[in-house]
């Protein structure tokens, strides 16, 4: 039986959230994002020139997201460059934030997000997700509202938020439900399911993780307006 | 302003001894910032930020079997990756040949330099030794990629501990006190000619007018371990002497921030 959490936290309790938006000077948009010690920076560059000329729509703009991990991030070294796992990653967080986008005010265009993982515990992709948002804010895309997410499951037999890494590696089995959700209309727009969990489980997840994600729209909102009330400060 | 505008800019500044952000020919940007343990999965990294330029560098290390003209050596692998989030000129992609160099050049200055005791990396002769891979992340360019790349290099190995093994197998993620065999530290000097001035420390502004390149890898007693001219143009044999004593000096600067 999981009775108490590696980390003492309560069952609906995320890791401790850090969050910092224009850390990279040359990108358009940028941010940084820590829950536990999972570590993550995002970059956005565009609306830009979209090639080769044959991918550009003149209905909209094109979202493109490319997830990546450094070789240090992991225990087990992780060799340079794309793999199966990473573009899967790379796929869903586009997806995951399309929704909260218009790109149509954008024909032509290449809106592109880099994401790279500096650390890894467990919930990377979401870290990501919850960096690339912010980052898309920073660079002034207009967006329906933030994209926050969180995983969320079952660790032995208890239904929790935020997995860690010792978590995520229980013996006697776990779950885990990345969840991301859009701030203002609650749309769901990441789900992933990696485990054994029944309906009435999944639902309790999911609410758990909305708890999560509306916790985390306010630190990603915090941390937009820091750096643009420094700006009106300053000026 | 076009590339033909800031280049009679930044030289007719430098020609007055002036930089376009209002260094001194001969200054690097301060402060220099190093922070470690960038990555706790890591067994050793760390990050450098020099003016707007930032990188990280982190050490995995791992056993396997040695190279056969190496039986009793341990093996160091660098790489080196321009990340597109650090820059809206670098694509995705494999190694191209900026990021290729960037590696060699920092291989070139640890390896010949002999910083890794690579003798004490073997743990079973022609059979078992330690490989060092060293990986370099670029987070925002602003010039002089291979400078601030060095130096976060030579600062994660310099803090890298070697991980537990159980008999071949590398118990990932547990580490033990034991640091890394070292016997030196090279730091890489990068000097760039524009017009007839010689400048250390290279920001992208001027890394794009720049005439030629030239990086100098020095250690500790003054021996140069690694050289690599870049750029359009060629070198006088007066300049490259200049250079050397110019690099030599810097370096000396550079070191003060090892500890």
């Amino acid at each position: 039986m999981y009775s108490k959490r590696f980390d003492n936290r309560k069952l609906d309790e995320t890791r401790e959230i850090e969050a910092k938006v224009g850390i990279i000077k040359r990108a358009d948009g940028s941010a940084y994002f820590r829950i536990g010690d999972t570590k993550v920076i995002a970059a956005v560059y565009g609306p830009r020139e979209l090639y080769p000329v044959f991918l550009q729509n003149p209905e909209k703009g094109l979202l493109r997201c490319v997830y990546d991990m450094t070789s240090f991030s992991v225990t087990d070294r992780k060799r340079p460059g794309p793999n199966r796992r990473s573009i899967e990653i790379s796929l869903v967080t586009e997806k995951s934030l399309l929704p909260a986008l218009d790109l149509s005010q954008f024909p032509n265009t290449v809106i592109d997000i880099f994401i790279e993982v500096i650390q890894a515990d467990a919930g990377t992709r979401c870290a990501g997700i919850c960096a690339a948002a912010m980052a898309l804010a920073d660079a002034g895309i207009p967006m329906k509202d933030l994209v926050a997410a969180i995983s969320v499951g079952k660790v032995g037999d208890k239904i929790v938020l935020d997995l860690n890494k010792d978590e995520e590696d229980y013996e006697e089995g776990s779950t885990d439900m990345p969840v991301a959700i859009i701030g203002n209309t609650e749309e769901i727009t990441l789900l992933q399911l990696d485990g054994d969990m029944n309906k009435e489980e999944i639902l309790e997840a999911l609410r758990l993780a909305k708890k999560g994600c509306s916790e985390i729209h306010k630190i990603q909102k915090k941390a937009l307006k820091e750096k643009y009330m420094s700006v009106k400060e300053n000026e | 302003m076009n590339e033909d505008g800031l280049k009679d800019y930044i030289s007719s500044l430098i020609s007055k001894n002036i930089r376009i952000d209002g260094r001194s020919l001969l200054d690097y940007r301060k402060p220099i910032k190093i922070e470690l343990n960038v990555s706790k999965n890591a067994e050793g990294s760390a990050r450098v930020i020099m003016g707007e330029t930032e990188v990280i560098a982190g050490v995995k290390m791992n056993i396997g079997e040695p190279f056969p003209d190496t039986p009793d050596e341990g093996v160091l692998m660098v790489g080196a990756e321009l990340l597109p989030l650090s820059s809206p000129e670098f694509e995705p992609g494999p190694p191209n040949p900026q990021a290729t160099e960037l590696a060699r050049v920092i291989d070139r200055g640890i390896r010949e330099s002999g910083m890794i005791d690579v003798k004490k990396l073997c743990i079973k002769k022609g059979e078992l030794v330690w490989m060092v891979f060293l990986d370099i992340y670029t987070i925002n360019d602003d010039g002089n990629l291979i400078d601030a790349s060095a130096l976060a290099s030579v600062v994660a190995l310099r803090n890298t501990v070697l991980p537990k093994i159980e008999g071949d197998k590398v118990l990932f993620g547990e580490h033990t006190k034991e640091k890394l065999p070292l016997k030196k530290a090279p730091l890489t000097c990068t000097l760039v000619k524009i017009k007839d001035k010689i400048i250390v420390d290279p920001s992208l502004k001027e890394e794009k007018v720049m005439d030629a390149r030239l990086s100098v890898a020095v250690s500790e007693n003054n021996e140069i371990n690694a050289l690599q001219k870049g750029g359009d143009k060629g070198i006088s044999i007066e300049d490259i002497e200049k250079m050397f004593d110019i690099a030599t000096e810097k370096t000396k600067e550079l070191r003060k921030h090892l500890h």
